[in-house]
């Protein structure tokens, strides 16, 4: 088991990253897969970390209570939010989260005493081991493909393809938009307690527009056709800039091309892509 | 000390106003919500600073190059993605994501190319006299800036009312497929559409990268964020709607520094943006869209 312990030595980092980019990418395949361009995903998670992380490093909680607020929290401001936001169609939608993304990072900017502000928040305890953030994925995804598989993914579906129509059948759109925005917001705050518990320092600045590309990337490359989509988005996004280090400031280029190629030449994503091509192999069918 | 704050929104206005403007004729015109407007406002800068920097041009060249290099950028931009995703019918959020990419892709080319750092105009290049009036007191600068940007926006205003050019143009707005039927070239004009628009965002950019003196790779970031917020008070694809709603947020922006403090300043933008998305949707003089199925 050696190799193993020295494996774990160098790529620790990495294996919890992608941990926590799949949450990430799980939270926003929710609304992505509802029809709705939410970009709060990164605004969500910079509240869980900081829950989390002030709870464990000025309250003195346990891990576990910090973590649970680190979800609690974000999910309470996304059903204040959802409430009026979740009104506004299509791009408005897309720009009212952008605005309230940015919001949420000048109230953590201004607000020094509890956040510590543009200097950010230090020595936050290193608690997220490969078991939590293992164990957290693998049931959040359990979760997640029941529930694609329930009336609730059958709704998402329906909502996506026609809203009008949805609306006509007698669901509750509303209330299923809304509990895929709360519920991708308790993920992404979720991801951000988990998160900020192993890279020891968080600032408002790491949760900005650009990481709300990333999870927009990710969600979009790995396709919203099922959540396996999103697995596949979280671990390819944390995986090619490592693969790409020698790019150096061009890396982040990346990203972009991702978003490009695949709007343009396969918009349903990879997991389109994998289907296909095991639908061509005659493989059986999980999902 | 208010007429000289007044002076300084409606300097920092006009170039909003500029920037919303094309923002919302591309929205008007091809229905597309462009983020990489911000970057296409990077693009201008860059070309203007490097055309005085590297090639040894005046300022008015320098402002000229970039135009070009934008209206190039804005050829291409729809050439390589909205003219694709028109052919297909993509949803209305497709460009968007899209654009989003095209934004990271470009902000980190110029970013590799130029590296991170906060480049400058050589200062003998700027206008140094200043006029003053009372105790107002107005720089050269500033009454290029005013002069360029509201010159920019009337010259498009009076393109689009008066001239055949407008007509057609308004009639693709209206309904492309109608105006084709008429025998407008529909394609070309969403694609001229694409150009005016970066060019305008362009000049936006040479503007604000004199005003602030200080280019970098992320500048477009902060500028697209207020130019949604402008279109989004003005109402999407108004123009009318962007010149006020530019004029009013920087009113509104230095007003807030001036006599509330400057740490609050970003988020005037997103506050109005949101409140106004949440209260009145469809914009401050628009009227509210009937849902079709």
């Amino acid at each position: 088991m050696e190799w193993l312990e020295s494996f774990w030595a160098t790529y620790s980092t990495l294996v919890l990253s992608i941990g926590t980019n799949v949450l990430l990418a799980l939270s926003i395949y929710l609304t992505l897969a509802t029809g709705l361009l939410t970009v709060a995903n990164a605004a969500f998670m910079a509240i869980g970390a900081y829950t989390a992380g002030v709870l464990t490093t000025q309250a003195g909680m346990p891990f576990f209570v910090a973590l649970f607020f680190g979800a609690l929290t974000p999910a309470l401001v996304a059903l204040l939010m959802g409430g009026p936001t979740l009104r506004l169609s299509g791009v408005y939608l897309a720009m009212a989260t952008l605005a309230f993304g940015e919001v949420v990072r000048i109230i953590i900017l201004n607000a020094e005493g509890l956040t510590g502000g543009a200097l950010g928040l230090n020595g936050i305890p290193q608690l997220t081991h490969g078991f939590d953030v293992g164990l957290t994925v693998a049931l959040t995804l359990y979760v997640l493909l029941r529930l694609a598989r329930s009336r609730f993914g059958r709704a998402m579906t329906a909502i996506c393809q026609d809203e009008t129509a949805t609306e006509l059948m007698g669901l509750n759109v509303r209330g299923y938009k809304l509990f895929a925005f709360v519920l991708g917001g308790a993920l992404a705050g979720l991801a951000g307690g988990l998160n900020a518990h192993f890279t020891f320092f968080i600032s408002p600045n790491e949760y900005g527009f650009e990481r709300a590309v990333e999870i927009l990337a990710m969600g979009v490359l790995g396709g919203t056709g099922s959540p396996w989509g999103a697995v596949i988005g979280g671990v390819l996004i944390t995986l090619l800039p490592e693969l790409l280090r020698g790019l150096g400031h061009y890396r982040p280029l990346i990203n972009g091309v991702i978003l490009v190629v695949i709007i343009l030449y396969s918009p349903k994503g990879m997991w389109d892509i994998v289907r296909r091509l095991r639908a061509d192999l005659r493989l059986p069918v999980v999902n | 000390m208010l007429p000289q704050q007044i002076v300084n929104a409606v300097s920092l206005g006009a170039v909003y106003a500029l920037f919303a403007l094309g923002f919302t004729l591309i929205f008007g015109v091809l229905n597309v919500v462009s983020l990489a407007h911000g970057a296409v406002f990077t693009i201008g800068a860059y070309a203007a600073l490097k055309a005085v920097i590297v090639l040894q041009l005046s300022l008015p060249m320098g402002a000229a190059v970039a135009m070009i290099v934008t209206a190039a950028a804005g050829w291409l931009l729809d050439k390589l993605i909205f003219a694709p995703l028109r052919a297909r019918q993509a949803p209305h959020l497709a460009p968007m994501i899209a654009t989003i990419g095209v934004a990271i892709v470009v902000t980190s080319l110029i970013e590799g190319y130029s590296g991170p750092e906060n480049l400058r105009f050589p200062a003998d290049i700027l206008p140094a006299n200043a006029v003053t009036v009372g105790a107002v007191r107005i720089t050269g600068l500033e009454l290029e800036i005013v002069f360029l940007a509201f010159a920019l926006m009337a010259v498009l205003l009076w393109g689009l009312k008066k001239t055949r050019f407008g007509r057609a143009l308004r009639a693709v707005a209206e309904s492309p497929k109608a105006a084709a039927l008429m025998g407008v070239d529909v394609e070309a004009f969403f694609r001229v559409t694409s150009m005016i628009a970066a060019v305008l965002g362009g000049a936006a950019g040479v503007l604000i990268a004199l005003y602030t003196n200080a280019v970098f790779p992320h500048m477009g970031q902060p500028m697209l964020h207020k130019g949604i917020a402008v279109v989004i008070l003005g109402g999407m694809g108004d123009i009318r709607g962007a010149l006020i709603g530019g004029l009013f947020l920087g009113f509104a922006e230095v007003l807030s520094v001036a006599y509330i403090g400057s740490t609050m300043r970003d988020a005037i933008a997103f506050g109005l943006l949101f409140i106004v998305l949440l209260l009145r949707p469809q914009g401050l003089f628009g009227h509210a869209a009937h849902r079709r199925a």
